[in-house]
């Protein structure tokens, strides 16, 4: 009885959840089909203060595999982009999702998912800057 | 209240999946090739998600089977104290698959006196992947991957303790 009561729950969880998760993965795959790498680098001006919120804007927008976050925070820092700001653009990649944002509001609560997501993407600006400032103090060169 | 509290269905993950495929078909009509790739690029991810979207649902039934409120709540809740981060924090660090694979179970695990902070910690301590350490190091190198790993973990604490002092923000208590 109580097996077929806990399959039962699970059960209804998954078709609550499964749309929710094919929804969020072709909003993924759109997202990386239609965004190529190179055009992060478009965003960034240089501006010290700037550079880091617009690093974990794209980092929250952005979607996919945390590899590639690597891959495009690498060729940014070639570029000349700041470690800040491709510190706050790897963080925010994976602690901010505004494409699942939809489905954590559904299921964890619309205050809880809003909350966890704003302080993740403040914290990804804060971490950034703390990060860089450690390493310089290490004597790292960022 | 979640609609699925009250012991309803609610219509909105279907209304989710069907504006996307509305986006879709958008796309379809503007530039095939794109909605071609886009496809590609999904199957491809279901096929990487499909395990580990069974492990959350055998986590999700075991947990309804096994796990009572009292459990949960000493494990997890307001009583567990470093224990519970401790477990948040480890279990946050191994999961795999994407995050929100992750929602149901934590949604199920709150219902049953998990913290809100701790839900929030763990979310947070999935930005940690040990299996990418070593391509973090090729890129970065191995003194930023320790401090920013080691500001990563010392941050969750600060996000869920942040994000269950908003969530309660105004007396709404999750007990």
């Amino acid at each position: 009885m109580e097996i077929r009561s806990s399959a039962k729950k699970t059960a209804k969880s998954f078709l609550q959840i499964v749309p929710m998760i094919a929804g969020v993965l072709l909003l993924v795959s759109l997202l990386t089909a239609a965004i190529p790498e190179e055009a992060y680098a478009a965003l960034f001006t240089g501006h010290p203060v700037l550079d880091p919120l617009v690093g974990a804007a794209a980092g929250s927008v952005a979607a996919g595999n945390p590899v590639t976050s690597y891959v495009i925070g690498g060729e940014l820092l070639r570029v000349g982009v700041s470690l800040t700001a491709v510190t706050a653009f790897i963080v925010a990649w994976v602690s901010v999702g505004l494409v699942s944002l939809p489905a954590e509001m559904e299921v964890m609560g619309r205050r809880f998912a809003l909350a966890r997501n704003a302080i993740s993407f403040l914290c990804a600006v804060l971490m950034a800057v703390l990060v860089v400032l450690v390493l310089s103090g290490l004597g790292a060169s960022p | 209240m979640n609609p699925e509290q009250k012991g309803k269905i609610s219509p909105y993950p279907a209304l989710f999946l069907a504006v996307v495929l509305l986006v879709y078909a958008v796309v379809f009509i503007l530039d095939p090739d794109l909605a071609a790739r886009s496809l590609a690029r999904f199957a491809a991810l279901l096929r990487q998600v499909i395990p580990a979207l069974v492990l959350v649902f055998l986590l999700l039934f075991a947990v309804d089977l096994f796990l009572t409120p009292k459990r949960v709540a000493g494990a997890l809740g307001r009583e567990a104290g470093a224990r519970g981060w401790l477990i948040a924090t480890v279990v946050g660090v191994v999961s795999t698959g994407p995050v929100y694979l992750w929602f149901p179970l934590l949604a199920d695990l709150r219902k049953n006196g998990m913290r809100p902070a701790l839900a929030a910690a763990f979310l947070y301590c999935r930005s940690v992947k040990l299996p990418l350490v070593p391509l973090m190091v090729y890129y970065f190198g191995w003194l930023y991957t320790a401090v920013l790993t080691v500001f990563m973990l010392g941050f969750s604490v600060v996000v869920g303790l942040a994000t269950e002092r908003v969530e309660e923000w105004g007396g709404k208590k999750e007990e």
